[in-house]
């Protein structure tokens, strides 16, 4: 699939925030039943700005402040769901993701199915994750695996303001709970948007680079960082095929297995810890699907199995950069680095 | 509000439907026919009749672990019920969702809940959809003594008293969370003392007597409907049966003379003296309805009994919506 679609209208260069925002906008210009809540999501806009205008453009009783109770604010948008609402619920920080946790995986992920299919929920919870601002252990996670573990959710984590723009829409359009992920660190990045509302499809991977000698499976800021670590590798005379997975639940398995048929070998980026990670479930769904093709076993380049910690000089040599994925690249290759 | 002749037939109806079904419950559990846990709502019956008569079909209920009972007073179809509990493919949730998760969405029944105090939010939700669509509705919370000590009950009560949402709080104080007493949990005698800490009016009310249920409810109600936001009633009543399961005398945690004394105060029992002092239903009368709802759970039973076991091939159906709006 291609990053970019024919459109019928301008394509214009949008921040990630920006086509988070005009997505929102768009949708609840067609759609009556949305509405937005969360904390300091009303005339604030939100901590990041996500929400700017929403109010003063849809008015208090479609985008409103709740007090600062995450299971409230998810139990609120489950019962407006099933109730026939089509919420959108704000977790300011990733983090909060476990203070809300019962009503997220027990209620809103279950109960279409514990009512026999009778329940329709249409909820989307965004949530802003992510390390790399010094906001330290509690304000800087990345806990998709936990979700991807959830039957029920689906679960995105754009890298572009195009895709934001396409996941955003595609969530709060779907009749199941999903959890939209920006990356805080992204917010600024800008990139060519369509005007026009349109869907990028849940569960559908894009490949931002091809090569043949390694795939590379990444999501969210993972996504440029490995872009940059196969430049420098592309030096080295390495091509690399890479893969931004988009949608973390479900997977795009058949894009996965296509290109590691064909480069023989695999590496999965992310920036949450690697144990129990993404990756794990990417390298075993590997084995068991394209185990004859490989060369080498599937390498993982994620963080270090410890809280974020806060000072910079620390953070940095806890999330992956380009420099520990084309280390990890060339392990994966049996390739030396480069000088050694 | 004196409730008419009709609305106390109604209460007496409901009670002894909920009753009947329990007692039917207990003993296919007994007997090994029912798989999985069993909370029984017998002795609390009052509470969820004198609510959900006051309420109409559109408005909406979340339950609890106790929820038969609250499905019942709802409206809740014998076959249906007794077939999930069997898990059956033709109970209300194809036998996806038993005892704990028994609900009918077109009953404005949000759900039985497997845990404490998780659908408080959840009707706080379909409170504010109520107000969104500006329908008239209003959802009522179910939650026990217990729950009024989980963070999901301060958090949504809060937000519904602060969103100003047509919610009616019901507490079932059956004195006891699961196996341990009231005082040792919590520093209050009662419940609704909670209510003013969140700026929502509360009222006490004698749960075994449906009567008081049903006129402090519609107060709520009118209150709710009329966008004055939400309230708070504090039912005290308690549960003939043990927590889980059929057992009544014999536990360590509560005496055999609690019991009883409480049994004196049988909520159908009261209504029926009552009902029998006003004219209304001698005791033949009384003994008819019971002989009916007995007849209707006997067939419920054999409905269910009969019914098949669901396709395993339907083990993976509805954990999603797929897109189209097939399911």
């Amino acid at each position: 699939m291609t990053a970019t679609v024919e459109t019928a209208t301008e394509t214009r260069e949008l921040t990630y925030l920006g086509a988070f925002n005009e997505a929102l906008r768009q949708v609840m210009r067609e759609d009556p039943d949305v509405l937005v809540a969360g904390e300091d999501v009303g005339k604030a806009g939100g901590v990041f700005g996500h929400f700017t205008g929403i109010a003063e453009e849809f008015g208090d009783r479609r985008c409103f402040d709740t007090p600062i109770a995450e299971q409230a604010i998810v139990g609120l948008g489950t019962g407006a769901a099933v109730a026939g609402l089509r919420p959108v619920v704000d977790l300011m920080f990733m983090d909060f993701v476990l203070v809300a946790m019962d009503q997220i995986a027990n209620q809103a992920a279950k109960l279409k199915y514990m009512f026999g299919g009778k329940a329709t929920l249409p909820l989307t919870i965004t949530t802003s994750g992510g390390a790399g601002l010094s906001a330290a252990a509690q304000h800087s996670q990345s806990l998709e695996a936990l979700l991807c573990h959830i039957p029920g959710l689906k679960v995105v984590m754009p890298s572009t303001p195009y895709d934001v723009k396409g996941l955003l829409t595609a969530c709060i359009r779907d009749d199941n709970p999903t959890v939209f992920v920006s990356n805080k660190r992204m917010l600024g990045v800008k990139g060519p948007v369509p005007e026009e509302l349109y869907e990028v499809p849940i569960g559908s991977a894009h490949t931002v680079q091809s090569g043949d000698d390694i795939t590379v499976i990444a999501y969210g800021r993972m996504v440029p960082e490995s872009v940059a670590a196969a430049k420098k590798l592309a030096e080295e005379g390495i091509s690399c095929d890479i893969i931004d997975l988009r949608t973390v639940q479900p997977i795009d398995l058949d894009a996965i297995t296509a290109s590691a048929r064909r480069t023989n070998r695999v590496v999965v980026v992310h920036e949450a810890v690697r144990f129990g990670g993404l990756g794990a479930e990417i390298a075993s769904q590997i084995t068991e699907h394209a185990f004859d093709y490989l060369d080498a076993p599937v390498g993982r380049v994620a963080a270090p199995f410890s809280p974020v910690p806060f000072s910079p000089h620390l953070e940095s040599h806890y999330v992956p950069d380009k420099h520990r994925i084309a280390d990890g690249i060339r392990e994966t290759l049996g390739r030396p680095a480069p000088g050694s | 509000m004196e409730p008419t002749p009709e609305i106390l037939q109604e209460l007496h109806h409901r009670m002894v439907r909920i009753r009947k079904f329990e007692e039917a419950a207990g003993r296919l559990a007994e007997a090994g026919r029912l798989p999985g846990f069993l909370h029984l709502y017998v002795g609390e019956e009052a509470v969820a009749s004198g609510v959900c008569v006051a309420l109409t079909d559109e408005d909406q209920i979340s339950s609890t672990h106790r929820g038969h009972g609250h499905l019942v007073a709802k409206g809740g179809d014998f076959n249906k019920m007794m077939a999930e509990l069997m898990g059956k493919a033709t109970g209300y949730c194809n036998g996806k969702g038993g005892s704990m998760h028994i609900s009918d969405l077109d009953l404005g029944m949000l759900g039985a809940n497997g845990i404490v105090g998780g659908g408080v939010p959840i009707a706080v939700g379909a409170g504010l959809a109520n107000q969104y669509k500006d329908n008239g509705n209003v959802s009522v919370v179910f939650f026990g003594d217990g729950a009024s000590n989980i963070g999901a009950f301060h958090e949504a009560a809060n937000m519904a008293a602060a969103l100003k949402l047509p919610v009616v709080f019901v507490c079932e104080n059956n004195e006891y969370g699961e196996y341990t007493p009231r005082e040792a949990t919590m520093a209050i005698t009662d419940v609704v003392d909670r209510a003013a800490g969140y700026g929502m009016p509360g009222v006490i009310v004698d749960g075994m007597d449906a009567v008081a249920v049903y006129e402090a409810m519609v107060e709520a109600v009118a209150r709710a409907r009329a966008g004055q936001g939400p309230s708070f009633l504090e039912c005290k009543t308690y549960r003939f049966y043990n927590h889980h399961g059929v057992q009544v005398l014999g536990m360590k945690y509560r005496s055999d003379e609690e019991l009883e004394a409480w049994k004196k105060r049988d909520p159908i029992d009261l209504l029926e003296a009552r009902m029998a002092e006003m004219g209304l239903m001698d005791a033949e009368a009384a003994a008819a309805v019971h002989a009916r709802v007995e007849s209707e759970i006997e067939a419920a039973i054999q409905f269910a009994e009969d019914s098949p076991a669901p396709d395993p091939a339907t083990l993976l159906d509805d954990v999603y919506t797929l897109a189209g709006g097939a399911a």
